[in-house]
């Protein structure tokens, strides 16, 4: 069973059409409780940086999402979900985030129209080539991307994805058990639907595996 | 590379597609839930739903059709038709929606589009823009082309960005349903104007308009009746346009 966070910020609905699709259980909750008797977390998000800490922390989200990983327990950001799990982010000012993955979300700067929206293609770090995460995807995969915000990993080890968009930016990170996905695989078709199946392999193998 | 989006656009009405020529002569076409599927797998990069429902009574009957799209379809889709308040913005976006596109309303009140961008994110604000060459210029037009606003396209576009518009729709009525192809000056011309994509719309007829507009600035190109009506396949299409050397998403 997996968790979709809501903290008020998003469609969490399509994240879950998206899970019925593939057949993996799902439930949206707002309560952080809820996330102990989850096998798995996702973490959505659409808006501002700090508007959306804010919020996880109002709830006490963020603590408990923090303690969850820390016990194993996979977790998947999606958008503005990967952004949170970086130690800080520079937009409209400096704010913290969720401390799971070392690194900072800058702006884009670039000549190219941003916010950067539409399909653009994934390139998988060589370290992760052979990672269930990755199965199935193909080099050169199209996946639909809407952000001007991109995370810098402070860590080559925790970057599983990078897309070309003026410069090579971090679009996937992974870290033991924690995704952060960059687009939208539940906006993305089959390559989408692919990888949202893999972080439901990733839930199914951790629980095995803790029980 | 980040590519170039193939776009169909489905005009519904009490539910169902429909698809005018320059606005006039409708013809049923099938079921919005149906099609919008049928496009995703075909290779559609994003879908328009357009609601022609000319009673407030019928409303609840497209709003219907966008919570199914958005348990069906796993693309991006966009919104449009009849949309004139912030609350019109939040009750598609929470049916599903990523985008909700204005046009009359925004040209009435240009606040909205300010509103809708600071509430929900400029990504999810679409201006679409109808247009025609009137007397040296080109001319903004509102109520389904029939009404001249004497606006001039460019400044209105500049004005709708800078108000937060993340995405503009460019539809020039002058190529509208004649299958001559799209403007590709005007629309080209007005891809350097602004730094948001601009999708071309209007005139859609053959492979090599598409890709016309495309390799001269457009970011993405909207069709209906060229698709509904079988007369260009969306795979064959995308697959000239690949082997034309544009960035295009294939599968």
């Amino acid at each position: 069973m997996i968790a979709i966070i809501d903290y008020g910020a998003g469609n969490l609905r399509n994240v879950k059409h998206a899970l019925n699709l593939l057949e993996l259980e799902s439930f949206i909750t707002n309560q952080p409780d809820d996330l102990s008797r989850a096998n798995g977390m996702i973490l959505p998000g659409v808006g501002a940086f700090g508007h959306a800490m804010d919020r996880l922390r109002e709830k006490g989200f963020d603590q408990k999402i923090v303690e969850e990983v820390a016990n194993g327990k996979p977790l998947l950001g999606i958008c503005l979900g990967m952004q949170l799990l970086f130690d800080k982010s520079y937009e409209h000012g400096e704010h913290e985030g969720l401390g799971i993955i070392p690194g900072e979300i800058v702006r884009f700067n670039t000549d190219l129209k941003v916010p950067h929206m539409g399909w653009n293609q994934l390139e998988t770090e060589n370290h992760y080539k052979n990672h269930p995460m990755v199965r199935g995807i193909q080099d050169g995969d199209y996946v639909y991307f809407v952000h001007s915000f991109f995370a810098k990993a402070n860590n080559e080890q925790d970057v599983l994805f990078k897309t070309d968009y003026g410069q090579r930016f971090t679009s996937a990170v992974l870290r033991d058990h924690v995704v952060g996905m960059q687009f939208h695989p539940e906006k993305s078709s089959k390559v989408g639907m692919q990888l949202l199946k893999n972080f439901g392999e990733m839930v199914s193998r951790e629980h095995i595996s803790s029980n | 590379m980040l590519a170039k989006r193939i776009i169909p656009c489905l005009d519904v009405r009490d539910g169902r597609v429909v698809k005018g020529t320059q606005f006039q002569n409708i013809q049923d076409v099938d079921d919005p839930v149906v099609l919008g599927k049928q496009y995703s797998e075909l290779g559609a990069d994003e879908l328009v739903f357009y609601d022609i429902t000319a009673s407030h009574e019928k409303r609840s009957i497209f709003l219907d059709v966008v919570e199914r799209v958005a348990e069906e379809v796993h693309i991006p889709f966009t919104v449009g038709g009849g949309i004139a308040t912030v609350d019109d913005f939040r009750t598609v976006l929470k049916a599903g929606a990523d985008k909700v596109s204005v046009n009359s309303a925004a040209v009435r009140n240009p606040g909205l589009i300010n509103l809708a961008s600071e509430r929900f994110g400029d990504q999810c604000v679409v201006l679409s823009i109808d247009t025609k060459f009137v007397n040296g210029q080109w001319n903004v037009f509102v109520q389904g082309g029939r009404k001249d606003t004497g606006l001039e396209l460019f400044e209105w576009a500049r004005e709708g960005v800078q108000r937060g518009a993340g995405e503009i729709v460019l539809n020039v009525m002058n190529a509208d349903g004649v299958k001559t192809g799209y403007d590709v000056e005007v629309t080209g011309q007005l891809a350097q104007t602004v730094n948001v994509p601009v999708v071309a719309s209007g005139g859609a007829g053959k492979n090599e308009h598409f890709l016309d507009v495309l390799k001269n600035g457009a970011d993405a190109a909207l069709a209906a009746s060229v698709f509904h009506f079988g007369e260009i396949e969306i795979q064959d299409l995308k697959q000239f346009l690949s082997n034309e050397d544009l960035p295009i998403r294939l599968g």
